[in-house]
């Protein structure tokens, strides 16, 4: 009884090992160019294409990929930056819809066939664009209200008693500066890796229980769920590229705005 | 005595990770699930009540409920770290 517990065996559930893959050129140092890498740079090379190849010829009545690209654009636009930020919001729809379309080619690489892997699963990708919405953010607080008064307006908000800032300034400081980078990326990389561990696990599951005569049934609700599970992964990568171009402009409307 | 009591450690590491790592993520989930269910349907009332106001009412649904989920996104995360 011991000994079979101090032993693992049966299915073997795929971990987060999944997520590293071997080196196709280079050693397992700084210069690794593994499966993932590739798809980094195609990703960031689907981006611009799709821009370019939209934008390049623009016609008034637009056709295909331009129709597609101006309704992204249109939804940044409207439902995003003015909706968020305001008028001042027209300034940042470039970055916006950029990082929107970026973070969305990423997350369906996950569902496209012959890829299937979500580029923002490995944390790079999300700690660098939110180091980058960090210092947007913060550049154009500093810009509008000046280094001083940006400081003041977010580590004192007024309308407190002065007492309270011994509480509410450090809250402030480590909230504004530390976490809202630090969940921007971790919203966004771990919904990537869960659902990239749900689906592998399904579609691993499914061929584990064909190899038995005995549990074959049991396969086809594994498969059920496994495609099922699909759609929902679509869902939740329209969602994260959502939320994540959301919080950008709240913070970049957070640093616009003034409060009073 | 030695070897068993050497299995005994295997086995209580080999069973108490991944229950452990079970309870780390279903323990962050508590809070966060009551939390987005209670904002969800709070928003559902307020569009129910004012449908010209759902586009706002959605727009900030999605922010609170990114916000709430960070706390089991977290949890999540802690779930692989424990080892």
């Amino acid at each position: 009884m011991l000994a079979a517990l101090s032993g693992r065996a049966g299915f073997p559930a795929p971990g987060i090992d999944i997520l590293k893959t071997p080196c196709l050129w280079g050693t397992n140092g700084a210069l690794c160019v593994n499966r993932v890498v590739i798809y980094m740079l195609l990703a960031a090379i689907v981006t611009v294409c799709l821009f370019v190849l939209a934008f390049r010829r623009p016609s008034l009545v637009p056709r295909g990929l331009q129709n597609v690209m101006e309704a992204i654009v249109e939804f940044v636009r409207n439902g995003i930056a003015i909706e968020v930020i305001g008028p001042e919001g027209l300034a940042f729809v470039p970055l916006l819809s950029a990082i929107f379309v970026f973070v969305l080619v990423g997350n369906l690489f996950e569902v496209i066939p012959g890829i299937q892997f979500p580029v923002n699963s490995r944390t790079a990708i999300p700690v660098i664009l939110a180091v980058l919405v960090w210092f947007v953010f913060n550049i154009v607080g500093v810009k509008k209200q000046g280094g001083l008064g940006y400081i003041k307006s977010v580590l004192f908000p007024p309308g407190v008693p002065w007492p309270i800032y011994i509480l509410v300034t450090p809250i402030e400081f480590v909230s504004t500066f530390v976490l809202r980078p630090f969940t921007l990326f971790v919203r966004l990389s771990a919904n990537m890796i869960a659902g990239h561990l749900i689906l592998t696990i399904f579609f691993v599951g499914t061929g584990y229980l064909l190899g038995r005569a005995l549990t074959i049934p049991f396969a086809v609700p594994s498969f059920a769920l496994a495609v099922g599970l699909t759609g929902f992964e679509i869902l939740v990568s329209v969602l994260q590229a959502y939320i994540f171009t959301i919080l950008t402009a709240v913070y970049i409307g957070g640093a616009i705005h003034v409060e009073h | 005595m030695v070897h068993s009591l050497g299995l005994l450690a295997a086995a209580v590491v080999n069973v108490g990770v991944p229950i452990g790592k079970g309870l780390v993520y279903g323990l962050a989930a508590i809070g966060p699930g009551i939390g987005i269910g209670f904002l969800v349907g709070k928003s559902v009332e307020a569009m129910a009540r004012q449908p010209e106001a759902a586009g706002m009412v959605r727009t900030t649904m999605f922010l609170g409920i990114a916000f709430t989920e960070a706390l089991a996104l977290i949890g999540f995360v802690l779930a692989f770290i424990v080892k």
